[in-house]
């Protein structure tokens, strides 16, 4: 057990946990920020993707204590005044089906969107192409994207 | 276990049986006056609250949005004034299985009625307080008006008045012709809620002080628990019980599902591999073709293929056992207090969770609470208990609650599969080439076979929604050889129609080609005369089946001449009593073929949100097209070699062709959707492969 500072959404949370428990459990279990999900565990699926510095990284091979004193941002705190420029594209492209992987999908666009405001198909591609959806949303992802990006989506 | 197949449900529901139950719970008992609920699947509140009782699960194909669109359409709704509300397991509504693409179409006549029946007596109600005469009156948007006058009134105004009114037995439906809401592309309910991480899926939902539990069990099929060495997963921090559940599996308990995770890497479990070790594909297969030996039931029979004359043409197909996979990893959480038992379970069959929990503590099934929770894909996998017991059990030993999450792991090695299959064709071609004898004989284990359910005549029960003739061929023979497995076999989307769509759709492709004719003009010619095929409960119409396959063809371009390099493919099947038809576009790119565009033609009859049914049509594609490209669970020493989606792996967003979707206009009862686009991806994809490069593939996956 250890004593850990995490930056997240804006907020400072000590917790007191095995330093080696992957941040994703951290996230769900010990904060209850149920957003994040889990999906294999091993970097394969992209469920459980949040940003750490502005990056999108696979918090299930995430050892928590490397993510102490960096700042963490999950799906809750994606947008701290109403529903950020992806999630409305979300909706209005009626993208989920089961959403269960949407919002490491969504965690996935928007650290593109940050870097790469007007995204070509490729690009989305690349970046959107960890992120397993068995329902097969992908096509729908990729018109919210550019919907967002549309509207903005770098903000 | 189960009483009724999950086929059973869909032809009870269809022939106005178990899915017409519309539940009668006191509509004018104590407290209803705050409450006009004239049936189980509605209450209408003085706030003006509509809440529609949804009694099927949510697993991502709408039924949260289109079955509430359904009764509001009759009810005369205004679709702001909804709210749903999920059913938990119930006696209130038939059978509540999720499965069968059987939603919408078990569920289109309750749900209608329902509505229906609240809005005559809202009328009445209107008309009473109004003292004029019922014909005065119409009910629109929520209100019912007056004719020639100003005058409206809320529904909610006329909860009183209405609750004291008999329940009409009979009722009139909307015509296709005056809905509303019906047809329409309305936003889904559960989006907002699913793109903020706020929507609770079996694996958010939290108890106070609740542990958490993962299962170590026997990886060898059919082994069990020989000893337990739980010495190193006790140390583990948080670990606060190691125990056996049932004879082939032990249960790691902790404060965490990290700590829980970790005390199952540490503990020592020895097996007793029992009579399935030496188990492997390759025996797996063979013993498939052994099988094909045996006499096969018929499933259907026009003519006799075996008097037709003319050149035989023979070809054999394959398909593996293939694994769901949903997203969300199978949990459960449960609570066993009291004599009691509360589930929280992401399921697709509520009412087995409760019977098999019951069966399984030795309670009764009024004393097990099964609360219904999103699931994260179902696909099939969810149709199974296992999940709720282990919970259930889990919960019993500890005495307390606790949730039970199988890694992706467990999921892939523990799952129950898509039976493997063997496909026997045999055609007599008349001398243009065309069948004038097809027969197909379907060699696979029975999945409700394994399960214990009833197999009449030898006929696994899912076969009469999924293996149905598709062509008006005067000699057509669908056989059914039962084989049997040690595998676990487990109900996985589109079922039999996707290895039976594979197997005769390559093989009329392969006619068509050997009579040196266009594929899809070849299957129109067989489709050409107006015929109905009945098979069990549903009539297939071949005129239905030419028209999408005509639309296909239109809407693709098949005529048209393609850019160097690409290749086309077309197939048509028709399962859980819709139409469909599919036209591939591919390149070939080192030998892997690449699919750039599919055009998918439905006719499920009356369409009921056309964003949700295009969401079912692109996702049956993408997972048909996962199926086809690669699924393949294989099984060496007994065990499932796969565990996680880099050795079973999904469809990537670059993998992943445009769907274009288009659906036949009709006002014929729905039928269903969830399934139908899964089995022709394969046909088509193969089909246009042969077009590429004159190779035929007669085995699934595509890239084994």
């Amino acid at each position: 057990m250890a004593d850990i500072t995490l930056h997240i959404n804006g907020d400072t949370k000590n917790v007191s946990v095995a330093p080696e428990t992957p941040l994703l459990w951290v996230l769900r279990d010990t904060l209850q920020l149920t957003g994040t999900k889990f999906g294999c565990g091993a970097g394969l699926c992209g469920a459980c993707t949040v940003h750490i510095d502005g990056i999108a990284v696979r918090s299930c091979s995430t050892p928590v204590s490397q993510a102490s004193g960096k700042s963490i941002t999950t799906i809750e705190g994606l947008s701290q005044n109403g529903l950020h420029v992806l999630q409305q594209a979300w909706i209005a492209e009626e993208v989920p089906q089961c959403g269960y992987c949407q919002t490491g999908q969504i965690m996935s666009a928007a650290a593109l969107l940050a870097k790469t405001p007007n995204p070509s198909d490729d690009q989305i591609t690349q970046a959107m192409n960890g992120n397993l959806c068995r329902c097969g949303t992908y096509e729908r992802i990729r018109k919210a994207i550019h919907r967002a990006a549309g509207n903005g989506g770098a903000r | 276990m189960n009483p009724l197949s999950r086929r059973d449900f869909v032809a009870a529901g269809l022939a106005g049986g178990a899915g017409l139950v519309i539940g009668f719970y006191l509509p004018h008992g104590g407290e209803s006056k705050k409450e006009f609920s004239p049936n189980a699947y509605l209450r209408i509140t003085p706030d003006n609250k509509v809440t529609v009782v949804v009694a099927r699960s949510e697993m991502g194909q709408g039924v949260r949005t289109a079955l509430p669109m359904i009764l509001a359409e009759e009810l005369e709704a205004d679709w702001k004034q909804i709210e749903i509300e999920q059913a938990g397991a119930s006696t209130l509504f038939g059978d509540q299985t999720t499965g069968g693409s059987a939603s919408i179409r078990t569920t289109w006549d309750p749900m209608r009625k329902a509505g229906a029946q609240a809005r005559e007596m809202l009328i009445t109600a209107a008309a009473l307080t109004w003292s004029v005469p019922r014909s005065a009156c119409s009910a629109e948007n929520g209100r019912i008006k007056q004719a020639k006058s100003d005058r409206s009134i809320a529904y909610g105004d006329l909860v009183e008045k209405a609750s004291t009114l008999p329940i009409p037995p009979d009722v009139p439906l909307k015509q296709s012709k005056d809905y509303k809401i019906v047809g329409q592309r309305l936003p889904r309910m559960d989006s907002p809620d699913k793109v903020q991480g706020k929507a609770t899926f079996g694996i958010d939902f939290r108890l106070p002080d609740m542990k958490y539990a993962v299962l170590s069990r026997c990886p060898t099929i059919g082994g069990k628990v020989a000893s337990v060495d739980d010495k190193d997963a006790k140390k583990v921090s948080g670990v606060t019980y190691v125990g056996k559940i049932g004879n082939s599996s032990v249960a790691v308990v902790a404060d965490s599902v990290w700590g829980a995770m970790e005390g199952r890497r540490l503990l020592n479990v020895s097996w007793d591999d029992g009579p399935n070790k030496d188990l492997n594909t390759a025996g797996l297969t063979a013993s498939l073709k052994q099988a094909a030996s045996g006499k096969g039931a018929s499933l259907f029979l026009a003519g006799d293929p075996a008097k037709a004359t003319g050149r035989h043409v023979t070809a054999e197909y394959e398909l593996p056992f293939m694994a769901h996979a949903p997203m969300e990893p199978g949990n459960c959480t449960a609570h066993v207090k009291n004599g009691s038992c509360e589930l929280w379970a992401p399921t697709q069959v509520p009412q087995d969770c409760r019977d098999s929990v019951a069966a399984a503590l030795s309670l009764d099934p009024d004393q097990v609470k099964v609360n219904v929770t999103l699931m994260g894909g179902g696909f099939g996998r969810r149709l199974e208990h296992d999940y709720a017991v282990e919970a259930a059990q889990v919960s019993s030993a500890i005495g307390g609650p606790v949730k039970v999450i199988w890694t992706r792991e467990d999921d892939m090695r523990f799952s129950t599969y898509r039976p493997a299959s063997l496909h026997q064709l045999n055609a007599t071609l008349d001398g243009s080439g065309f069948p004038v004898a097809l027969t197909h004989r379907i060699i696979s284990p029975s999945i409700s076979g394994q399960k214990g359910q009833p197999t009449p005549n030898n006929v696994d029960p899912d076969l009469p929604d999924e293996a149905g003739p598709v062509y008006g061929i005067p000699n057509y023979s669908v056989e059914y050889v039962m084989a049997q497995t040690a595998v676990p076999l487990g109900w996985m989307r589109s079922v039999y129609a996707l290895q039976a769509a594979f197997a005769l759709e390559s093989f009329i492709d392969e006619l068509a080609v050997g009579a040196g004719k266009d594929p899809l003009q070849y299957r129109l010619h067989l489709l050409a005369k107006d015929q109905d095929l009945p098979y069990f409960t549903t009539t297939w119409h071949t005129a239905r089946m030419r028209g999408v396959l005509q639309l296909a063809a239109e809407r693709s371009g098949w005529d048209k001449p393609l850019p160097a390099g690409r290749f086309r493919g077309v197939a048509c099947f028709g399962c859980f009593a819709s139409y469909m038809a599919e036209v591939v576009e591919i390149s070939m790119e080192n030998n892997q073929p690449r699919v750039h565009r599919v055009v998918a033609v439905v006719d499920c009859g009356q369409v009921v949100n056309p964003s949700i049914l295009e969401q079912q049509i692109q996702g049956g594609v993408v997972y048909g097209l996962a199926n086809a490209l690669r699924a393949k669970i294989t099984i060496d020493k007994g065990r499932v070699v796969q565990g996680n989606f880099d050795d079973y792996a999904p469809l990537r967003m670059e993998e992943t062709p445009a769907v274009e979707v288009y659906a036949v206009p009709s006002a014929e009862s729905p039928t269903g959707i969830g399934e139908p686009s899964v089995p022709p991806i394969a046909p088509a994809v193969c089909n246009a492969i042969y077009a590429a490069t004159k190779k035929r593939i007669r085995a699934l996956p595509i890239l084994s």
